[in-house]
Formats: C-alpha cells, structure tokens, sequence
C-alpha cells in the first residue's frame, strides 16, 4: 500500500514567530498581521538609465503591482520592508505620479515600517510610515544586511538568494527564502532585482553549508528544497 | 574583352587561359554594372572577383597610384578567410610587379594598425562585416569611402541567411550611398534561385524588380559521390552511424587526406572516438570543432597543411572556403540536410575545378538513407537549396542606427530611403523605422520617456548625432550581431584534499552554459576525444578529470542534427518514399522496411500526410509524417498537445524528428478519431499559428532566448566585458526580468516585435509549418492500426532522447522536493 504524502507545510518558525513564506516572496507572519518584503529596489530602471542603460522604466510598476496583488491576498495590517526599498536616495523624487500614487494606495488603512537599507541608507520620511535601522518582532531581529554572529533570530535581505536546482537533465534558476533554525534571508522583491546563488561564498559566513533550507519561488507554490539538490551556478 | 598587359603575360607564363567567366566580369566591371558570380568550387572564383580592380589600379600612372584611397572592398564572413585570401593574393600581384597595397583589418589587427588604415587606408581592403560596420560609424567615413570602386563579398550564399547577412546589406545600402559609382561583386557557390542574391548586390527601388547581373560557371568535374556500404544492417533510429565505422576507417586508410563532417560537436567527438578504438595502424587522425581550445585548433590545422594528418573529424567550422590541405576525400556522416551544404561540403575535397571531388555519405539510420539517396540526386541534377530570402532583422536595424549617428549623424527622411534600399529592408514600412529610431534614442517606452538620457538627439538642423562620447564608445564595443551562448572553459584539474576541486590543469576547450548546467557531480561525458568525469564547477569553470579506462560517457551524446531538413531535400524523401522504382538504390533492409510498411500500413503519396493511431501498453499514439523538420515537428508537437488537452484526450508527452512526430496520450485518440469525437482537420487547423502560438510564446523560454538576443544586438543590453563578470554585484539585469517587465507593460514595444520575428524564423520555423498546414487539407491520409508500423518505430525511438512536454520545470523542483521529503522520513 502506498500512502500518499502531502508537500510539506511551507511555513516554519524562528523564535516565537510563526512565518510562512510566500509565492510572490513575501514573508507573512500570520500572528501578527504582518507582512515582511526585502530589496524593492523601485526605479532602478531609471538609474540605470542614467548610465546609458535604457532599460523599460516599468520596473516600479511592475513591483507595485506584484505587492497589490499580493496584500490583496495576504490582507496585513503591517507591511515591512527590510530595505533597499528605493534603488538610489533620488530613486523616490524620480517615481512618476502614476506610480506614486499606486504606493500611495497600497499605504493606506496599513502600517508601514521602512528599515532603512545600503541603497537607500536615508528613506523618504514624508510617507507616513515609520523608519527604523533594525526592528523587533517578538524576539525576532529584523535589519536589512544579515548579522555574522546575531544575538538571537534574525530576518534579513539584501543578498537576494536564488537556487539552481537541477533534474531531468535541465536545471531551473529561481529566487528563494534561505532559512536555518535561526535566520531567515528573503527574496529580492524588486522586478529588476536578481538572484545571488545561495552556494555563493557570500552565504558562508551565515549559513552551515548543508544545515539550511532552500524555499524556492514557483509559479503556484514554494517548494523546499535541500541544499544537496542545488547546484552552483 | 581581353585581358591587359601585364595580366596576359602573367596568365601565358602560368601555362593559364583566362576563363570565360573572369573576362565576363571583366566586362561587367568596365561597364559598372555589379554582378553575381555563381560557381562551383575552384573555379578560380576568388581570382575573378579580384581581377577587375586588379586590372583598373594597373592602369593608373604611379603619381596617381600614389594618391589613390581605397580601391576595392573584400567582405569575408570569415577573419581566417580574408587573411587567407589576402596571401592568395600576394602572388600575382607581386609577381607583376605591380605596387599595390593590400591589407587585411579584423578584430586581431593592432588598434594603432586600424587608426592609421582609417586615416590612410591601402588600395585593397580584406574585412569582415562587422569590421566594415565599424569604418562606416568612423567620423572620417565619408572620406575614406567615397572613391571607392568596388565591393567583393565572398561566400555571399552564406553570409545573406543570417543577421551578419542584414548588417551587411546596411553597410551596402551606406556604400552605394557614399560611392554611387561603386559597383558589388557577389561570389556564391551554386543557388538554385539566385535572384535573391542579385537583389540584395544592388539598391532596391519599390516597384522596380533591380538586379545585379548573373554570371554562371557552368562545369567543372563532376563529383564522385557514393552512399558508404555496411556490412551491418542500418538501424532504424540514432544517428551514430556506428555500424559503418569499420568502412569509414578502411576509406580514410585508402586515400591520402579525409574530412570527416558531422553535424554537431558530439557526433564529432563520438565519431572520433570510435575510429581511435578501430586505429590498430595509428593513423593521424584528428578532431576539429568549434569547442576546442584554440591553440588546439590550429595545431590541427597546420599539421593538415603540411600534410601530415591522415583524416580529420571535423563539424560546420570547416565549411566555408579555406584551403587546409590536399584533401582527396570527402566523408559525410548522418543525413546531409541540404543539398547545398552538402555541395559546400564536397567542395573541400580536391580544390582544382578539373579534378572531380570524391566524397563519400554516410547515413545512421533508415531515414537518413533515403535522405543521402535524395541528396545524391540532388547533387547530380545540380539542383540546390535555396536560401530564404530574409526579412531584415528590428534589431540589427537599432545598432545600425546608433552607427550611423556616430558617423556624420542622419536625416531621418534619408536614411528611411536608404535603408529601404538595402534588399532585406525593401518592404520595411515607416511605421516601423520611426520605432527603431524611437528606441535607439530613448528607449522607444510609450509611457515614460528617458529624453534626458537618449543616446542620440535631434538637432536644429533636423540631423540625429550620438549624445555622448559614452554612447559611441558602448556602440563600438558591442558591435556586431553574434550573439555566443556562454562558453565554459573545461580544464582538466585534480581534487584537493578538503574535497574541493583544484584548478591549474590543461584547458581543453569550451562547453555551452547549458551543458554544463545538466551536469551532475560524477558525470562522464565525452569531450576532446577523451571521456571525462565532470568534478565540479570552479568559478566559470567546468572542472574534469580522465575517467578510468572502460567507462562508460553516462551523459549521451545527443547528435541529432543541428540543421534542419531542407525543403527541397524533404520534397525529394517524399517522391522517393512513394515510388517504389527508385528504392532500388537503397541499402536491401531500407527497401525491406518500406515494403513492410506498406504491409502494415500505407506508404503516403508524395502530396498526402500520413497519420497513424495505435495502442500500446495503456497508452494511445497519434503518429504523424510531415517531412518538415525537427523544428516545424516540435513546434507541431507543442501546439497538438495543447489542443488534445483541451479536447480531454490527456496526452503525456511527445516525440520528433526531421520527418515526423508522435504524440501519446491516455485517452484512445485513434477511437476519438474514428468516431468523429475529434477531427484532424480542427486539430491541423491553420489557426493553431494564431492564438495557440501565442500563448505558447509567452509562457515558454523560447521568447526569453531571442529577447536576449535582441536585446544585446539593438543595444539594451551591453555584453559582457572580460574582468566584469562574478563581481558579485549585478551590472545589467538579467535580460529575462526585463523582459518579464516589457511584455506586461508594453507588449508591442518594437524589440518584442523583433524577439517575436527571431523566434518564429529560427527556433520554430512557423512560416514552413504554416506553408505545410495549408497544404494538408483534404490530403491527410489515416490509418487505424492495433500496434506500431514499421516508419513509427523510427519515430519513436527518440523518446528518451529529449525531454517531453509538460511543465517541465515545475517538474524538477517537485521532484527535488520529493527527494528531500524522501530524505526526512527515512
């Protein structure tokens, strides 16, 4: 007889928080309400732009519409964002209105708490939302760039983790949550942000080479997945 | 028209009559009338084409000698071929005594050497296209091009099918328009409709039918040409030929020199194997192909000049026109694909027009066989494939614009008409042209402007000039329309004690990112003639060491063909496969094979599509022959499979090859069928080109491919630099969230238009699946069978072969996931 098994529960814990990481790269954490994303990066476009590269300046919107849809779902009453929210300090003052206002939407009837990030070191202050370096959430430390030797749990970006996974003789590059029984390093969430491999050497100060959890991006679901089935880019 | 002193002296001392063909052009030059010279191999072509300028600088005094610019312009798609050429030509010119000079400038010329040619150019000029491009952006190209007399384009045949081939006729359309007088000389080896060619030598003018004039080489030996005899059966599927291997050997042992083709990098690499493995007499033999190291490469090729190799195994990178060596053989193993090629081919062996080649096909399979007959026939009646005439390429347009604006700078007006001039653009509609020029300034976003960054602007005098130094210098350094898939070095390298793989070994060449990315820790794969064991990726690395005798390769070396089928060549296997008379001349068991299906099935007429349905273990097979192509049949495959999902017929995956493909299902199609549930002719619809298409496009990594491909040829992308790359910190972005980007926000921006073009031409071939569906109505031919005929068990052999169709990367990270489910409840 064979029984049939269910995909694991994606979602895990760090501390007293309950997380569960989700399809568009989010972290919701349930208890609270909140959602928690990293890396925005809005108009980045532009600012390549200014370095001759005229990429398509939809990036902004793209992003805004991917975190609609997503709190559309999701329903917090608190949005995180753990830095590098704008790509560069004139990324704000470059925002067309169209998507100004759309971020002004998505800010109303919610709590929002910009961490502040190395790309934009000083957020905008005038959004109505709060600003801080790191934050506390029920014993979780929350900060943009992940600690070496963190006092307790800790929630983190920047390093925008994406895992290779190969089978069937092709392989398959994604975005990803990485987590240990301790940390938790989100997905870039910005629509021109990319993806550091999680074997890159940059990971090895934070995470035992096979003592963590690959949480990758599918096209319905987050699959977790074990770091002896990834591959170096 | 006779030839000059001292060139009749030169020619009588050689023992030479000058050719019918050379004073025609001769001619045709005196009279400034371009012209097309069609002509088999060693026909003296190159010679003709140069004659006239040679001819025309002789005459003018030294005084004027002195203060001439630039004469004449040779074209090569290859550095390796104009350098070659550029010594060819040394000869006579030196011993006439005549005080020409001629120069070659590629991409490996010293940049002080390429300043000053810009400044003081030689009289001849031999150049790649991309290098061209490069003159025509200088700011000195009016000057250095306007007393230009004549163009040579070598291997024309083969430079007009590609992208380089709409760069070209840009830089053709800006000549004439620089040097009205100047007058193109084609060379091409044989065509079968060589009008497309002679349009693209001259400016076009809409409604006016303007050609170059067509001068034809008639003769010349014909070849010897042979299907090789096995003593083994042929099988029916794969396409390792390795039942012939002994009689291959034997030929190559027989003749003094042999070329060995194949169509790919691993066919090349098996074939080399095997005949290392029969080598009893360790013969010289060789392996050529594009992945090998460099060094390695010309290692090869100036052992096989000096004549001390015996065979070389070698893949397209030894096509086109160089001289390596006395080959006396010829040997083509798999299916030719197109009778073209396989001329070219032919055309290696024994350089001398007089002299017939030898050559010798070698087909893997039954298919093939048929194929070989076709192409043997072909070749006998001349009859030659005909390259597609193209339609100028968006992108190739956007770099050209940028070039032009860092010249002398552009009306818009003018410029329109010129490049309409240019064959490939002649229908281009100004709609379209405005797009271009939008992107190339701005970007070309409707929603939001980048005025303040454009790379080229407008000024009062309505004159578009590049924006900045900055913008030139990027358009220079990413010149060009070639486009390589990432290359991998492959370095052959130890462990280190902690495990970890060390480097410092030999390199022995270069792999595709895509390769390397299947490959697992432990892996052994054949390459360079050796089988490795893949140890792992350092850096951009693959590092590998020897396997240990008697193993295996477990990564199979896929050889099918790279080249489609060509039409003509799939027309003549269709009239073959329904006369029975001209299966005389196929190996015994192919004729066995035919008659059986026959039997058991039917054999189609040449205008009919066959289709077959039948049972086997608890899945049902829908088997079709169209005859047109591995890429027409997977695009076929794709869309038949949506369409049977949504009938509810639930099918699991599919197969294909150049001459038919199959689809397996759960439910029973051939009942479906049967009973009017389904219907071929909804199913063969013309109109699964239109909307199925495209919702294919979008969700599949095809569109993704060209984009990035248009992407970087228009600009939007830079390539990457040497010394940029794993910096850790992204440059660009990954050209796929771009485009992820583009085609929500802007789905008919002009580079989705061009991705859109490239991947329909080359990646799905849908203008011959549409040509082919229209075709079908009412000649489609279906047979009911309880098990598997005879021509479908060659079809279904490919399974395995090839990944199926499905969701198939969602696939591999629920597998992965499987695994580590499996892993934790152990």
């Amino acid at each position: 007889m064979t029984v049939r098994r269910e995909p694991p529960s994606p979602s895990f814990a760090l501390g007293a928080l309950e997380l569960v990481p989700d399809v568009s790269g989010a972290l919701y954490a349930p208890d609270e309400r909140a959602v928690i994303v990293a890396d925005l990066h809005f108009e980045k476009g532009s600012a390549l732009a200014r370095r001759g590269s005229l990429l398509p300046p939809y990036d902004s919107r793209e992003t805004l519409s991917r975190l609609g849809v997503m709190l559309a779902r999701l329903k917090p009453k608190t949005v995180i964002a753990l830095g590098d929210t704008w790509h560069d300090g004139g990324g704000h003052a470059r925002m067309d209105a169209v998507d100004a206002e759309a971020f002004a939407a998505l800010r109303l009837g919610r709590e929002w708490v910009l961490i502040t990030g190395n790309h934009d070191p000083e957020p905008p202050r005038d959004l109505g939302a709060q600003v801080h370096h790191e934050l506390m959430l029920k014993g979780v430390i929350l900060r943009h760039q992940p600690s070496a030797s963190p006092l307790g749990p800790e929630i983190a970006g920047h390093l925008h983790p994406a895992a290779k996974v190969s089978g069937r003789g092709r392989s398959v590059r994604r975005k990803c949550f990485m987590t240990s029984a301790t940390r938790c390093i989100l997905p870039a969430f910005g629509a021109y942000a990319g993806g550091l491999n999680v074997l890159d050497k940059a990971f090895r100060p934070l995470f035992a080479p096979s003592d963590f959890t690959a949480h990758v991006m599918g096209a319905d679901r987050i699959y977790a997945i074990s770091p002896a089935l990834l591959l170096p880019d | 028209m006779s030839l000059p002193q001292p060139f009749a002296d030169w020619f009588a001392s050689r023992g030479w009559q000058p050719r019918a063909h050379q004073l025609e052009l001769l001619d045709k030059a005196s009279q400034g009338r371009s012209a097309l010279l069609v002509a088999p191999t060693g026909a003296g072509k190159t010679l003709a084409g140069f004659l006239p300028s040679l001819v025309d600088l002789a005459s003018l005094s030294p005084g004027a000698l002195k203060k001439r610019g630039l004469h004449t312009l040779y074209i090569s798609p290859l550095k390796a071929l104009a350098v070659d050429i550029a010594r060819n030509l040394e000869t006579p010119v030196s011993e006439m005594g005549l005080p020409f000079t001629i120069e070659t400038r590629t991409g490996d010329t010293p940049a002080h050497k390429r300043a000053r040619q810009a400044e003081r150019p030689p009289h001849i000029l031999l150049t790649t296209p991309e290098q061209l491009a490069l003159l025509l952006a200088h700011r000195n190209a009016h000057d250095l091009f306007s007393g230009l007399k004549t163009v040579i384009l070598d291997e024309l045949h083969a430079l007009v099918t590609s992208k380089r081939g709409d760069l070209l006729a840009l830089d053709l359309a800006r000549l004439h328009h620089l040097a009205p007088q100047s007058i193109a000389m084609g060379l091409s080896a044989t065509v079968r409709e060589p009008e497309a060619l002679q349009r693209y030598l001259v400016p076009q003018i809409s409604g006016e039918d303007r050609r170059a004039d067509l001068v034809t080489v008639i003769g010349g030996a014909k070849a010897k040409i042979g299907i090789l005899k096995s003593a083994n059966r042929l099988p029916l599927a794969g396409h390792t030929a390795l039942a012939s291997m002994p009689e291959i050997y034997k030929a190559i042992a027989a003749h003094h020199m042999t070329l060995v083709f194949v169509n790919t990098r691993m066919q090349a690499e098996f074939v080399f194997q095997e005949l290392w493995k029969l080598n009893e007499a360790s013969l010289p033999i060789a392996l050529h192909h594009g992945s090998l190291d460099v060094g390695q490469r010309r290692k090869v090729e100036a052992a096989m000049v000096s004549g001390t190799l015996k065979a070389i195994v070698c893949t397209a990178t030894l096509d086109l026109g160089i001289d390596w060596g006395d080959v006396d053989l010829v040997i083509n193993v798999g299916a030719p694909k197109g009778a073209s090629r396989l001329m070219q081919r032919i055309g290696r062996s024994n350089h001398r027009l007089e002299e017939p080649s030898e050559a010798l096909l070698v087909p893997a399979n039954r298919f093939e066989a048929m194929e070989c007959q076709a192409a043997l026939g072909a070749v006998e009646a001349a009859a030659q494939d005909t390259p597609e005439a193209r339609q100028g390429a968006l992108d190739v347009l956007a770099q050209h614009l940028l070039g032009m604006a860092c010249a002398d700078g552009f009306v818009a007006d003018a410029l329109y008409r010129e490049v309409c001039s240019a064959a490939p653009y002649a229908d281009l509609t100004r709609e379209d042209f405005d797009a271009v020029l939008d992107f190339a300034a701005t970007g070309g976003y409707a929603l939001r402007s980048y005025e303040h960054f454009a790379k080229i602007k407008r000024g009062k005098d309505h004159v578009w000039r590049i924006a900045t130094p900055r913008a030139a210098q990027q358009y220079r350094m990413n010149i060009g329309t070639i486009v390589e898939a990432t290359m991998l070095k492959v370095r052959l390298g130890r462990m280190t004690k902690a495990g970890a793989p060390a480097r410092g070994g030999r390199v022995l060449g270069e792999v595709e990112d895509y390769f390397a990315e299947g490959l697992v820790l432990g892996d052994t794969f054949i390459f360079a003639g050796e089988i490795l064991r893949f140890e792992g990726l350092v850096g951009s690395e693959v590092v590998v060491s020897r396997a240990q005798r008697g193993v295996d390769p477990k990564i199979p070396a896929y050889a099918g063909g790279k080249f489609p089928l060509s039409t003509f060549l799939a027309e003549r296997v269709r009239a073959m496969l329904a006369d029975p008379q001209s299966w005389k001349t196929l190996p015994p068991e192919v004729g066995e094979w035919l008659i059986w299906q026959r039997d058991k099935s039917v054999l189609p007429a040449a205008d009919e599509l066959l289709v077959e349905t039948f049972p086997s273990g608890d899945r049902n097979y829908l088997v079709l022959y169209p005859f047109e192509g591995r890429l027409a049949h997977q695009t076929l495959g794709v869309l038949l499979t949506r369409r049977l999902e949504r009938a509810g017929m639930k099918p699991l995956g599919f197969v294909c090859n150049d001459y038919g493909l199959c689809v397996w299902a759960i439910n029973n199609l051939g009942q479906a069928l049967a009973e009017g549930m389904l219907s071929l002719d909804s199913l063969l619809a013309e109109d699964m080109l239109g909307d199925d298409l495209e919702e294919w496009l979008d969700e599949s990594s095809i569109m993704k491919r060209a984009f990035r491909h248009c992407a970087v040829i228009s600009g939007l992308i830079e390539r990457r630099h040497p010394g940029q790359e794993k910096t850790g910190k992204q440059v660009t972005v990954s050209t796929d969230l771009v485009y992820t980007v583009l085609r929500r926000h802007e789905p008919h921006h002009i580079l989705l238009k061009a991705a859109r073009a490239d991947a329909a031409l080359g990646l799905l071939d849908v203008k011959r699946l549409g040509d082919r569906l229209k075709r079908i109505r009412g000649h489609v031919v279906i047979r009911y069978l309880d098990k598997v005929s005879p021509l479908a068990v060659a079809v279904l052999l490919e399974i395995g072969r090839e990944s199926v169709y499905g969701q198939a990367a969602e696939d591999i990270l629920a597998d992965a996931e499987q695994a580590l489910l499996a892993e934790a409840t152990r």
